[in-house]
């Protein structure tokens, strides 16, 4: 049974996508119709993802499955392959595409830009490409499928295209995309050696010098970086991410930054054969960077959505960390701790697939509900939508990293690999990964400074606008979607064992050897990746302790005491003028941030002086990638197009002169 | 030699980058004059257990000079510089405390990998101490390029030689005798001739800022 | 799981109920000795949590559910965390379900829940408690978590239990690198446990507190639950220092007589850190929230010293 299941799995996988084509333009047939979109297709679309993640389950411990689709142009098929890298990334996209494909259902409305039957076919475009985009096992399938993902996502970013901040972001997007393709156009370039073979099979053969190598290197982690929004990269990330619908942004940063992940370790790890220290520390850098400097400015932000598109960056800067030592110590031939640090990135990948989108979805609720993404405006919503509230505390509880939540699993596997490195025969770097390590805990910290601001300024204290009051929970297909996501967190929290195991085929074929080999085996309970005595971590025993001290201490109380309550105006001190206004904004809570971090931001303050008759306190938090980057990229350009602009005569006889010398020139060279 | 001879040489050393780093991150110039002594107290203890563990008798001498030197007439005459300029005033560093923490990391990283093959030649008692030696007087160096003030400064300039001191009792059991009075004189006259200079700058300028001074190039 | 280490388990999690209270008692008298004041009971707090327990439970209209969740939460974290910690004896069977930094993470849930119950009811002190307890804790962390951290280097294990039995198996040996994360560790669990020069449990001046703050709409067993967890906190917290740092004293699996003798050795140590902590508290004095961050991160700096020098000297 397994035997046909394994070899008809990437069949399976391409009528999965098949389907997400014909639920496309279905859609677009119907296309104001959003009974039938929201309460057919897309559930329709949920359950074909769920059978993406079986499919791609089944697949993974299984051999690497070829096809090639006769598509495009003559003579260049595509070839596909399905393996366990590929398998573990579909299961990523089936999993948490299932979930924010039913939210969808219940999200999208009339009347809000896009029709809905255009909206379905943009997302479900989406979904078939990022799918080709794992599977593709050739250059030009990759870049074809590529391109298309950003096409789709750049319309369904555009849904609200009336509003021009929205056309805005999603023109910085798109560019951003583009220049990012071409690095990766010219790292396939490189990659396939001369030998016009842009098959991958051919470049996994080549074997590069270190120099192409590491310009290979530099170029894979400029053109996925940009998708994946590694610093000075991510100015499109918080444009773009509030810009689109809720569900299109859960997307985006839950699955979508994922495919760029893939991406590098595609490259880094299958592709090359021998990679290079130092290209190990580069990505440590940055993605230590990365990471701080997301979560510094989530700390800042005011808009919900633009918060959690800054903790993305964040997470996806540990995982680039987290890649990065998996390089060094795949340089070095030390391949139990490659596992461990490759297994703690492809852990939180599918971490951050999960709770980001819970989170995100989450926001699309209260979106809906509220219709103010600003912090400042919303307060106490927890009374009013108690369903999404739970279920956002669960996802924000994953965000902050703390157990017994899925992301204190990864977490916790990242810093064991930074813990021993004490092998590393360069004492540079020995010295310095545990230097690392304490900024990516601290990183871990101001996570969940952040998101306690999150969770406690939208849902906790009171309303701090009156039409609050009014706001409904999610309803049915929201429900199904929220409790989806909710249900994988915890059980990828609880159960690290069981994921390990099936990311053990990928890291052994991608460094050589499987965290099962190292000892963990056989105990399914407790985590264990290097020894039991070196570091052990049971979160299901951790959660039935808490829980169970939790209850008895309950019914003690009750047993022994009462359970008596009076319900009373709040004491605050005695003081008697209390407003919802008086509880601390966004800003306020992120003031301390800003305080301790003051180098990292460009602030704008304007402060009410004492004789102001309405005074007004307003600060405005910018990213200073855009003063020390991308204005002085674009005065250079400027100045560049200046220059050729004095070409520009207006003359006709000037014009053809330049033919004429440009002519003369190319003839000339002939003669050489 | 037992090994607790070792360990109390690298708990001075230890305690010297510490002092280090806490000199780098001090913003008051008082404090900076205290750390400064209790700098000159470690390296003292440091120096003394080196004489006690190889019976070198001289360094008890070198461990006398530098108590009377560094950790009594110097901070005294700083003090009384600071009180005859009335410069109690915070010190403005010229980049922010936590990045100037964090290349001094870099640094100690550095100095400690540059010492590692001159180390392992070495047959002194604690091996690791020469990186720390270094880091101490490259960390030195750093807080006076990132201070503005000339009083900090000279601290600086008064714990690099610390360091290069400390480098030399724990890598070679010091220098002969004759260089080590030198030394010692040389930063004595050193101070005096600073402490004259700064009263100099602030009768020229009515400040200690060193920025002054860079309207002394021609233009 | 064996009977001895069921028995060392369940003797730990009992010396934690009732050794909490105690050391906060402890504590009290000593600054109210050192003070030169009429100390009250040892048994005071113990009397304190009965008369809370008993009395009723009031709260504020607008309350959520989590707001009367996060106590319950936040006690079985403490208690869980007195658990893991070796506080009389390296053979616990539970131990293995939490490390080093699953002990820091279970503290972190604490602080996560007990910020959200205190930003639930909507006043501007409770998120001010809220944003402050958040502050200490993100600078916090990564300190203690350090601290750990070296000792995790120094035995090669993150697990707590292995650590402490290493460091208590080798020969006495003066250690840097141990001891400057003895600073960062002191300084840490002052801040952690809100105590002088961070905070001051004695003070209920609106403008300075910080863990008042937070308990501030609390009242009847709610706020039993929360003191209570306070002092397992504080309890967790010393008896993890000294468990690193003095690790004497403390029995190993198979070693039954080493076990009666864990008991009295952790009291006489837990006196003498009373002691200090009161003696700290005396005469140091608060100082402006604004300080406190250059106090933690001057901890998070020893800390990743600590670890540097262990790299660099190798002890």
């Amino acid at each position: 049974m397994a035997q046909i299941a394994s070899l008809l799995a990437i069949d399976g996988a391409l009528i999965v996508v098949a389907g997400w084509l014909a639920i496309g333009v279905a859609g677009l047939a119907a296309l104001h119709n959003v009974r039938l979109v929201g309460r057919l297709l897309f559930p329709l679309s949920a359950l074909l993802s769920v059978a993406l993640a079986g499919i791609a389950l089944l697949a993974l411990p299984g051999t690497p499955q070829t096809a090639v689709l006769a598509i495009g142009l003559p003579d260049l098929p595509f070839h596909l392959r399905l393996d366990a890298l590929s398998a573990f990334f579909l299961a990523l996209l089936g999993l948490a595409s299932a979930g924010i494909s039913v939210f969808a259902g219940g999200y999208f409305r009339q009347g809000e830009g896009t029709p809905p039957g255009l909206l379905c076919m943009h997302y479900h475009l989406f979904l078939a490409s990022m799918a080709l985009v794992l599977l593709a096992d050739d250059a030009y399938a990759y870049m074809v499928t590529w391109e298309m993902m950003a096409l789709s996502s750049f319309f369904l970013v555009t849904t609200n295209h009336r509003i021009a901040e929205i056309r805005k972001a999603g023109y910085l997007y798109l560019l951003v995309a583009h220049v990012g393709a071409i690095a990766i156009l010219l790292c396939f370039g490189v990659l396939q050696a001369n030998t016009g073979d842009y098959t991958f099979a051919n470049m996994r053969a080549q074997h590069l010098s270190p120099f192409w190598a590491s310009c290979a290197f530099g170029l894979s982690l400029f053109g996925f970086g940009a998708k994946a929004g590694i610093l000075p990269l991510h100015i499109w990330l918080p444009e773009a991410h509030p810009a689109a619908p809720s569900p299109v942004s859960a997307l985006m940063s839950g699955v979508m930054l994922k495919t760029a992940v893939y991406g590098l370790i595609r490259v880094n790890f299958d592709l090359i054969a021998t990679p290079l220290w130092w290209w190990g520390t580069i990505a440590l850098g940055l993605g230590l960077a990365t990471a701080i400097f997301g979560v510094v400015f989530a700390a800042a932000q005011v808009d919900m959505k633009r918060l959690l598109a800054y903790s993305s960056i964040e997470n996806i800067g540990l995982i680039v960390v987290g890649l990065g030592l998996a390089i060094v110590f795949n340089a070095y031939r030390m391949d139990a701790l490659a596992a461990l640090a490759l297994a703690a990135s492809l852990y939180h990948c599918l971490n951050h697939a999960l709770f980001k989108s819970l989170l995100f979805l989450g926001t699309g609720s209260v979106l809906h509900a509220t219709h103010e993404r600003s912090l400042g405006k919303l307060g106490g919503l927890m009374r009013f939508m108690p369903f999404v509230a739970w279920t956002t505390l669960v996802g924000v509880i994953a965000s902050a990293g703390l157990p017994p939540s899925n992301g204190f699993v990864s977490e916790w596997l990242l810093l064991q690999s930074f813990l021993f490195t004490g092998e590393l025969p360069n004492p540079y770097l020995r010295m310095l990964v545990p230097v690392f390590a304490a900024g990516v805990v601290l990183v871990a910290a101001l996570a969940g400074y952040v998101m306690v601001k999150f969770f406690g300024v939208i849902f906790l204290g009171r309303p701090r606008e009156e039409k609050l009051a009014q706001a409904r929970d999610a309803d049915g297909l929201e429900r199904l979607g929220l409790a989806w996501l909710t249900a994988g967190c915890l059980l990828l929290g609880l159960f690290p064992v069981a994921v390990l195991e099936v990311i053990d085929p990928i890291t052994v074929a991608m460094v050589g050897k499987g965290l099962a080999q190292s000892g963990h085996a056989g105990d399914w309970l407790m985590l264990a990746p290097v020894s039991a005595e070196r570091a052990s971590y049971s979160p299901l025993l951790f959660f039935l302790l808490t829980l169970s001290i939790v209850l008895v201490a309950f019914a003690l109380v009750r047993r022994f005491y009462h359970g008596r309550v009076r319900r009373a105006a709040p004491w605050d001190c005695g003081f008697p003028m209390q407003t919802a206004r008086m509880q601390d904004t966004a800003e306020g809570f992120g003031q301390p941030i800003r305080q301790i971090f003051e180098p990292f931001f460009r602030m704008r303050r304007e402060l009410p002086s004492p004789f102001d008759s309405a005074p007004r306190y307003k600060v405005t938090v910018e990213d200073p990638m855009w003063a020390w980057v991308y204005l002085r990229i674009a005065a250079v350009t400027e100045a560049a197009s200046r220059l050729v602009g004095l070409l520009q005569r207006g003359r006709i006889s000037i014009y053809l002169l330049y033919s004429f010398v440009t002519l003369v020139a190319l003839l000339s060279l002939t003669q050489l | 030699m037992s090994p607790l001879v070792g360990q109390v040489i690298n708990l001075f050393a230890a305690v010297l980058l510490l002092i280090a780093f806490a000199m780098l991150a001090q913003r008051r110039i008082v404090t900076l004059i205290h750390l400064f002594a209790l700098q000159g107290l470690a390296l003292v203890g440091s120096t003394t257990t080196v004489a006690f563990a190889t019976g070198q008798h001289h360094l008890y001498w070198s461990a006398g000079i530098t108590f009377a030197l560094k950790v009594v007439i110097l901070p005294l005459i700083l003090h009384r510089l600071i009180r005859r300029l009335n410069v109690k005033w915070d010190i403005e560093t010229l980049i922010n405390i936590p990045t100037m923490m964090l290349v001094g990391i870099l640094l100690v990283v550095f100095a400690f990998n540059l010492a590692l093959p001159i180390s392992q030649f070495s047959q002194s008692i604690a091996r690791g101490t020469l990186g720390i030696a270094m880091a101490c007087v490259l960390m030195s160096f750093l807080m006076m390029i990132t201070r503005s003030k000339a009083v900090p400064q000279v601290i600086g300039f008064l714990a690099m030689e610390n360091g290069l001191f400390f480098a030399a009792t724990s890598a070679t059991y010091g220098m002969p005798m004759v260089v080590e009075l030198g030394i010692a004189l040389d930063v004595l006259v050193g101070m005096v001739i600073l402490g004259v200079f700064m009263f100099q700058i602030r009768e020229q300028f009515d400040s200690l800022d060193i920025h002054h001074l860079e309207k002394l190039k021609e233009d | 799981m064996n009977v001895e280490g069921l028995l060392a388990q369940i003797t730990a999690l009992l010396v934690a109920l009732a050794g909490a209270p105690l050391v906060m008692g402890w504590v009290n008298m000593c600054r109210a000795w050192l003070q030169n004041r009429a100390a009250p009971p040892l048994l005071q707090p113990f009397r304190l949590l009965h008369k809370l327990f008993w009395k009723e439970s009031v709260i504020a209209h607008d309350a959520s559910p989590l707001f009367r969740v996060a106590p319950y939460v936040v006690f079985g974290c403490m208690l869980l965390a007195c658990m893991i910690i070796p506080t009389l004896s390296t053979n616990l069977p539970l131990a293995p379900a939490a490390d080093a930094i699953a002990l820091v993470g279970l503290f972190g849930l604490a602080r996560l829940f007990i910020s959200l119950a205190a930003m639930d009811i909507g006043t501007s002190f409770g998120t001010m408690g809220a944003r402050r307890e958040m502050l200490i804790g993100f600078l916090a962390e990564p300190a203690f978590l350090m601290v750990l951290f070296t000792a995790s280097l120094i035995s090669s294990s993150t697990s707590l239990a292995t650590t402490v039995a290493t460091l208590a198996h080798r020969e006495f040996a003066i250690q840097p690198s141990l001891a400057f994360a003895g600073i960062a560790f002191t300084m840490v669990s002052l801040a952690e446990n809100a105590r002088v020069p961070v905070d001051n449990p004695a003070t209920h001046l609106e403008l300075t507190m910080i863990h008042e703050a937070l308990i501030l709409e609390y009242s009847g067993r709610h706020l039993a639950l929360l003191e209570w967890a306070a002092a397992l906190k504080l309890f967790a917290y010393s008896c993890a220092g000294l468990a690193i740092f003095f690790p004497w004293g403390i029995a190993e699996a198979r070693d039954h007589v080493a076990l009666l003798w864990a008991l009295p050795a952790l009291a006489v140590k837990l006196a003498a850190g009373g002691f200090a902590l009161a003696l700290i508290e005396t005469i140091l004095a608060k100082m402006r929230i604004f300080r406190v961050p250059e106090f933690l991160a001057t901890a998070f700096l020893l800390g990743v010293l600590a670890l540097l020098v262990h790299l660099l000297l190798g002890a």
